[in-house]
């Protein structure tokens, strides 16, 4: 199953990932109580210049998948090559030729940055660490990416706490840009910005992208921010990829339930009032103790005896570059303007 | 409190106090011509300058406006959680019928979490690393029920976490921050928020961190809490989605003014405001040209230690010539905008509005 999601591969992947696996041990004081299984089993590969969009529900295991691609967080198993050299278990000195490459811009723009530094020097951090002098000096550069990411030159010499939190995330921004990387894992990069600047932001990214021919795995909730910007999009349940495929795959004729619970759950400005989305009853599971078969029975309104017993595997129906995780798939597009197909499983739901 | 000298004219402090909104119940929350300034190394900084409003029991005031337009320094000026050493606050903020502001730290910090709770922007920092996720929110109970004892306190936590959709939550109960997902420990700050059924709830952009099915059962959640207890709830959020689909009201701010308020239907539906259009055009579609370019507002937002003369918002504004120098030079008020209960601050007349919207607008992004 290793072609799986990759449609016509015909550049070498950037990044190639096989079966990672995050366990976190759990205890109380000494006493083990098993494993958070925050990650468990990823396959997915980004060719260079691709973006790929990694969504799914809260705890699903996006941050901790986008941590360990950096090597921010040792995998359980599985492994991960990036420019053709495995750098699963690589130690710091190994990785320091790719640092320059391998970026991340975080979730949490109140944690990732460091409040006694001025956003000077957080952003110079990188090309310090790195040795990289810029033509013009640090500082011309700093100050040229404080611009491209809508941030006011003159903010040189101010500290974290004295921005609001988009603003905070564009310093974080930034810092990511400054060495000038093959592939960022940008985890929630626009989550915390209002929507005009999240505009100009996508809009940059984009612009980024297709100018230096820049990767990125793009971890986001907002799946119409990620239409705008990822050209394939992994969607992610409980530590495994349930469906992944080309941008119109997932979005025009989603075959994964919990794809099309998602699409139909997106807050359309469009509509006043709660719209007609699909509602998931049902317990959300835990990674402490995920459930046997496939990890969405609890909460799908399809699920048959075969879903408990056995685990779908995540393969593609049609030979193309769309791979579902489903016993039952579903065809066709999510309630279109008409809004008939989430209506009826709404009703399905009910019973 | 006197403004600096250097302010141009027209931009005078003694703004038109601003039309009640609806009549009925005395609102519960009423913020009347709030001012909250910081004195920085380069300057003032006026982070709310002016704004008016009102929310009755049972409803929901969305708010929305870009990144630095005074949202959460609102919010936290009516929580009294303002440094009093950094921060001036004018103006008149009535909870319940009381004028907080100038009222002692001790008895605001009483009515904190009591009558009046918030769930913050920033999880990581309103939960205490140390301690467990479910001790904190037993704590929070037990500071507004004194006689509450040690095992109720946790079985109200643990009620509390399950409501909010954490699974196993008497597990979790025993677990530290760093162990829950960044969506779960909003989940938690939402329950600790609630633990006291309070009358007032802020929410500062509680959906942001999670994905849309949570999303909806959260908002849903909120709603239900709200139909029970029949709380009036301040929504602050950049998604205007969101706004639509859970508020009652809108308040739209920008660089620290009020510039448009209504209601959902009139803010969302029948925008006024030029900034209003440009938030709504910038809204990625889900339908529609996927590789389409999206229209953000040009330029960047104001600096707030040295506003834009006249409508702050001019620079930025296509269609700032069109009322000659008046844009530039004369701050605009909060004026009916023509319905009942919706306001804009705009020099462009009525009919210009409603023409612009309709040919230029209209047809861009979501706003469509
Ligand atoms: N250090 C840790 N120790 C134990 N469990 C952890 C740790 N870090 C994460 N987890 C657990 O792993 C799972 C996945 O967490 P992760 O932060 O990757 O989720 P996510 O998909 O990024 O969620 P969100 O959308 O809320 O940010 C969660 O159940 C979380 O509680
Ligand atoms: N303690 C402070 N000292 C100086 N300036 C401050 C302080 N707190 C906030 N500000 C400034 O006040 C302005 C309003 O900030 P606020 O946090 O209310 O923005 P916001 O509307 O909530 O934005 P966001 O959507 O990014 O959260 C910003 O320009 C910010 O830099
Ligand atoms: S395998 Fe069964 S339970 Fe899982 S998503 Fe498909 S139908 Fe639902
Ligand atoms: S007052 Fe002038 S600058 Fe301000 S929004 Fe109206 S037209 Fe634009
Ligand atoms: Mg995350
Ligand atoms: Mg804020």
């Amino acid at each position: 199953m290793s072609e799986v999601g990759t449609p016509s591969a015909e550049a070498e992947p950037l990044l190639r990932v096989r079966g990672l696996a995050k366990h976190f041990p759990v205890r109380t004081g000494l006493r083990s109580r098993g494993v958070v299984r925050a990650v468990d089993g990823l396959d997915f590969d980004v060719r260079p210049g691709e973006t790929v969009g990694l969504v799914g529900e809260s705890g699903c295991g996006k941050t901790t998948t986008g941590r360990m691609l950096v090597r921010l967080l040792e995998p359980s198993a599985g492994t991960i090559e990036f420019d053709g050299r495995d750098i699963t278990h690589a130690g710091r000195r190994e990785l320091r030729p790719l640092r320059q490459d391998l970026q991340i811009i975080f979730q949490d723009p109140y944690a990732s940055l460091n409040p006694r530094h001025t956003v000077g020097r957080i952003i110079a951090m990188p090309l310090q660490v790195n040795g990289v002098e810029p033509a013009g000096g640090v500082k011309a550069r700093v100050q040229e990416l404080l611009e491209v990411v809508g941030l006011n030159p003159e903010h040189y010499n101010r500290y974290p706490h004295e921005f609001s939190g988009g603003q905070r995330q564009r310093i974080g921004i930034a810092r990511a840009l400054a060495l000038r990387p093959k592939l960022i894992v940008a985890d929630e990069p626009v989550s915390a910005l209002d929507v005009s600047i999240q505009a100009q932001v996508v809009n940059l990214l984009r612009e980024l992208q297709r100018d230096l021919g820049l990767a990125f795995v793009f971890i986001a909730h907002d799946l119409a921010v990620v239409r705008h910007f990822c050209q394939r999009v992994a969607v992610m349940y409980l530590g495994k990829i349930v469906e992944i495929g080309d941008r119109a795959d997932i979005y025009e004729r989603p075959q994964h339930p919990y794809t099309r619970a998602l699409l139909s759950a997106i807050p359309d400005v469009t509509k006043l009032g709660p719209a007609g989305r699909i509602r998931l009853t049902g317990d959300v599971p835990t990674p402490l103790d995920p459930p046997s078969g496939c990890r969405f029975r609890t909460r799908c309104w399809k699920a048959r005896e075969i879903c408990a017993t056995e685990e779908p595997a995540l393969v593609s129906r049609d030979g193309g570059g769309q791979a579902t995780a489903c016993h039952f798939p579903e065809s066709g597009p999510v309630a279109g303007e008409s809004g008939g197909t989430a209506g009826a499983a709404v009703e399905e739901v009910s019973k | 409190m006197g403004r600096s000298e250097s302010v141009p004219s027209g931009q005078t402090g003694d703004r038109p106090s601003v039309p009640e909104q609806r009549s009925g119940d005395a609102p519960y929350l009423r913020v009347n011509d709030l001012r909250v300034r910081f004195n920085t190394e380069d300057g003032v900084v006026r982070a709310v300058d002016g704004v008016s409003f009102t929310v009755e029991r049972g409803r929901t005031l969305g708010i929305v406006g870009e990144s630095g337009s005074g949202k959460s320094v609102t919010s936290l000026a009516i929580l009294g959680l303002h440094n009093a050493k950094r921060a001036s606050i004018g103006g008149e903020i009535f909870v319940g019928g009381r004028q907080l502001v100038g009222l002692p730290e001790e008895e605001v910090r009483r009515l904190r979490g009591r009558d009046m709770a918030m769930i913050f922007q920033d999880p990581l920092s309103a939960l205490h690393p140390y301690f467990t996720v479910g001790r904190q929110i037993a704590e929070a109970y037990r500071v507004h029920h004194p006689r509450a004892g040690k095992r109720e306190a946790r079985q109200r936590a643990v009620d509390m976490l399950g409501r909010v959709g954490i699974p196993q939550p008497a597990r979790r109960f025993d677990q530290y921050p760093h162990e829950f997902s960044g969506g779960m420990r909003q989940r938690a700050m939402i329950a600790m928020a609630l633990v006291n059924d309070p009358d007032l709830l802020i929410a500062d952009e509680p959906t942001t961190a999670l994905d849309v099915t949570v999303q909806a059962q959260i908002l849903d959640l909120l709603a239900d809490l709200q139909a029970e207890f029949h709380s009036a709830i301040i929504l602050i959020t950049h998604d205007l989605g969101v706004v639509s689909q859970v508020a009652d009201d809108v308040l739209v701010m920008y660089g620290g003014r009020a510039v448009e308020r209504g209601s959902v239907e009139q803010v969302l539906r029948r925008p006024q405001h030029p900034y209003t259009w440009g938030l709504l055009s910038s809204v990625p579609s889900l339908h529609g040209d996927a590789d389409a370019e999206l229209v953000p507002i040009r330029g960047n937002p104001p600096s707030l230690i040295n506003l834009p003369s006249g409508c702050s918002f001019h620079p930025r504004c296509r269609y700032a010539d069109r009322n000659g120098d008046r844009s530039r030079s004369e701050v605009p008020e909060l004026r009916p905008a023509g319905e009942e209960g919706h306001l804009v601050s705009c020099h462009l007349a009525a009919e210009e509005r409603t023409r612009l919207y309709r040919e230029e607008i209209a047809h861009v992004g979501v706003a469509r």
